[in-house]
């Protein structure tokens, strides 16, 4: 991190990682959530089975700046596509949104992307570059603001 | 043996070899070293610790001549889109040879939703396949022979309700009920622990477990009315030592609440059986299962003063780890899957389930299915694994580790005991942390290359996305759901329905068995989600314990 990244941080990113749906899987979720934390970014982690309107709620309450969305069942676009809907309903549509798990092909990741989702992890991705990828996508917004 | 002299050798050996030789390490829960020699099995007791195969403590496996009087049953996971879907991949299975079914479900079946309730909306027989009512069950086991191929199902919560089925469904067919086999996994607490698809909390949740594993006692005496699994902790991230101290411990809950019903001991213990998976550290899983034997037969006989012998047998279905596999070169998880497969085989286990080597992506497509399957054939048929009993018996470094484990393994038990059981420490979260903690520091040591993960983590070279064809679920499944569901509806009489549902919500409040009331009301039509609702009034619902 440079020292001009320093200066334009006036408080840590602050990340939700929100498991949307049905899907029990929280290995990943908690694992992401933990690196998060530890590389110095304020995590909310939801648990389980959260709907989509329940998770742009704690987005919003929190003043997250990123959303990760974690999902192993396969709905990820579904789930996606109806967070974003929820988000520019809720006027919260400066969320960035990341999203990981189970995701199939490149043709998924591209519609993901067309979505509007900033990252998409897949199996097999380390720790750390998850964690440098968030780190670059957003710029924390204002204390306050 | 002249153990002076074999300390005195051993010495001057340990003088010769390199730091890294004799230097003990700690992974899967376990202390261990790179040598083992007879000095590590000093106080072996032959006929206390090892044993006979189908004897005390059942060290050596469950049955006197194991695979060779009864080869592991086949029996791939699988399960998707509707119930025609999901019989004619059945059908495929067992025409290629494989010898039992075992039934995935989709989420909303496994968390008591109806196909057409919002929730359910984008998980319709998306990871499995979607029952709602007994109409659904019967279309499932069209044309497959229930009183010969016997059926796992891999069911928590709902478990009650798709007993209630199935011995609907055999009633039907004009199966007699105590020759019904089959296994539910029925395994409700681990829920809370991994994999999540509780619905109500822990306290009701054991209750309907134990409902089950008592109607099953008394009516089905074929049937296997629970399956206690360690195989999701172990994905969510728990070692070797975890995996069975926390199995062990929902055993030992759930025998508890079973005798206060009162059953003795082995009117039920011998129906109990196990599921696991099997990970990459093939020695240690190999050890594992060993140990695992020797712990339930200590337990069951100390603890719970078992006397037939049967009841101290410790029956276990494996899989595979999953996570293990790679997105990168699918084509090598065929190998470690494998590899995965042959330790589960030189365990001891009943029956093996081979994942595909694709299902990093995707639910595994028929070619894949092919794969497992033979893969298992070539273990059967072609690598000697049927042979021997416990070939890696009184290898120093097995029978070493095997004795380690379950040390470790009793010891936290009986601190478990004293922490206030089992259940206390998943209501306060304890368990779910502590396996969380475990994987985090897993995943650390991959994300920095110390724990190598070919083709992922190193050697990477030339990695690109697989050529996987992915197969995308039909998105007509819940529309077709529905529509079966609304004929359903059309078909049955309403009034009874409301009462027996009805008459579920009031006996839950009273200690009465419901799997009988649970009969009726799926005999009339009621559908998953209905009787979940009406067992909701009375029980509530499960609020997860979320941290960190």
């Amino acid at each position: 991190m440079s020292s001009s990244d320093v200066d334009l941080r006036k408080r840590p990113l602050r990340v939700l990682v929100a498991k949307p749906g049905l899907d029990g899987h929280d290995r990943g979720a908690k694992v992401v959530a933990m690196a998060l934390r530890d590389a110095g970014m304020e995590v909310i982690y939801t648990g389980l089975r959260q709907t989509i309107p329940q998770i742009v709620a704690a987005a919003i309450q929190e003043d997250v700046d990123i959303i990760g969305l974690s999902v192993l069942s396969g709905a990820h676009i579904p789930l996606t596509r109806k967070l974003f809907e929820a988000l520019a309903e809720q006027g919260a549509a400066e969320i960035t949104v990341v999203v990981g798990g189970t995701i199939a092909s490149d043709d998924e990741i591209d519609e993901l992307r067309a979505l509007g989702v900033a990252e998409v992890f897949v199996p097999g991705t380390s720790l750390g570059d998850v964690v440098e990828r968030v780190r670059h996508l957003a710029r924390p917004k204002e204390a306050g603001s | 043996m002249d153990l002076d002299k074999l300390r005195a050798s051993h010495a001057a050996w340990q003088t010769q070899a390199s730091e890294d030789e004799t230097a003990s390490r700690f992974r899967q829960g376990l202390n261990l070293k790179s040598l083992y020699t007879p000095l590590d099995r000093q106080e072996e007791d032959f006929e206390q610790n090892i044993g006979w195969p189908g004897e005390f403590p059942y060290t050596r496996g469950v049955h006197s001549s194991m695979y060779s009087g009864r080869p592991w049953t086949i029996r791939q996971y699988s399960g998707y889109g509707t119930a025609e879907d999901t019989n004619a991949r059945y059908r495929y299975l067992l025409d290629r040879g494989q010898t039992g079914l075992s039934v995935a479900f989709d989420l909303p079946t496994q968390i008591g939703l109806d196909s057409d309730e919002p929730e359910a909306s984008d998980e319709v027989g998306r990871v499995g396949v979607a029952i709602d009512t007994l109409s659904d069950l019967e279309l499932l086991f069209d044309g497959i022979p229930l009183e010969r191929v016997t059926v796992s199902f891999t069911i928590n919560s709902t478990a009650p309700v798709l007993l209630a089925m199935l011995v609907a469904l055999a009633d039907r067919r004009g199966i007699a009920r105590e020759r019904l086999g089959g296994t539910l996994q029925n395994d409700s607490l681990k829920e809370f622990i991994a994999r999540g698809t509780w619905i109500f909390p822990i306290e009701p949740s054991l209750r309907l477990t134990t409902d089950v594993i008592e109607f099953c006692s008394r009516h089905l005496p074929r049937f296997n009315p629970i399956s206690i699994t360690g195989a999701h902790m172990k994905e969510a991230g728990a070692d070797v030592v975890q995996e069975l101290t926390y199995t062990f411990g929902n055993a030992v809950a759930y025998t508890t609440s079973v005798l206060a019903r009162g059953l003795s001991i082995d009117e039920f213990a011998p129906r109990l059986s196990f599921a696991t998976l099997i990970g990459p550290d093939f020695f240690i899983e190999i050890a594992k299962l060993r140990a695992a034997r020797r712990i339930w037969a200590r337990l069951t006989k100390e603890k719970f003063h078992a006397a037939d012998p049967r009841s101290s047998a410790y029956r276990v279905f494996s899989g595979v780890l999953c996570r293990a596999l790679t997105r990168e070169f699918p084509l090598n998880n065929i190998f470690r899957v494998g590899v995965m497969g042959m330790a589960s085989v030189l365990g001891g286990v009943q029956a093996l389930s081979l994942a595909g080597y694709d299902e990093v992506y995707e639910l595994p497509s028929e070619e894949s299915v092919q794969i497992s399957i033979h893969t298992q054939q070539i273990l059967m048929h072609e690598l000697g694994m049927n042979e021997a009993i416990d070939p890696l018996a009184g290898s120093y470094y097995v029978e070493s580790i095997t004795d380690q484990i379950v040390d470790r393994v009793w010891e936290r038990l009986e601190q478990i005991e004293a922490r206030g059981g089992m259940l206390a420490l998943i209501e306060q979260g304890v368990v779910q942390r502590e396996i969380a903690n475990r994987a985090y520091e897993e995943e650390k040591l991959i994300s920095s290359g110390q724990q190598v993960v070919v083709g992922s983590n190193r050697f990477t070279e030339g990695a690109s996305p697989a050529a996987i064809r992915i197969q995308r679920p039909d998105p007509r499944v819940q529309e077709r759901q529905t529509e079966r569901l609304r004929e359903n509806r059309r078909e049955r009489n309403e009034r009874d329905v409301t009462e027996s549902l009805q008459r579920l919500t009031q006996m839950a409040r009273t200690s009465e068995n419901l799997i009988p009331l649970l009969i009726q009301a799926v005999q009339v039509g009621a559908s998953i989600g209905e009787t979940t609702r009406a067992l909701k009034e009375t029980f509530g619902e499960y609020r997860e314990v979320v941290s960190l």
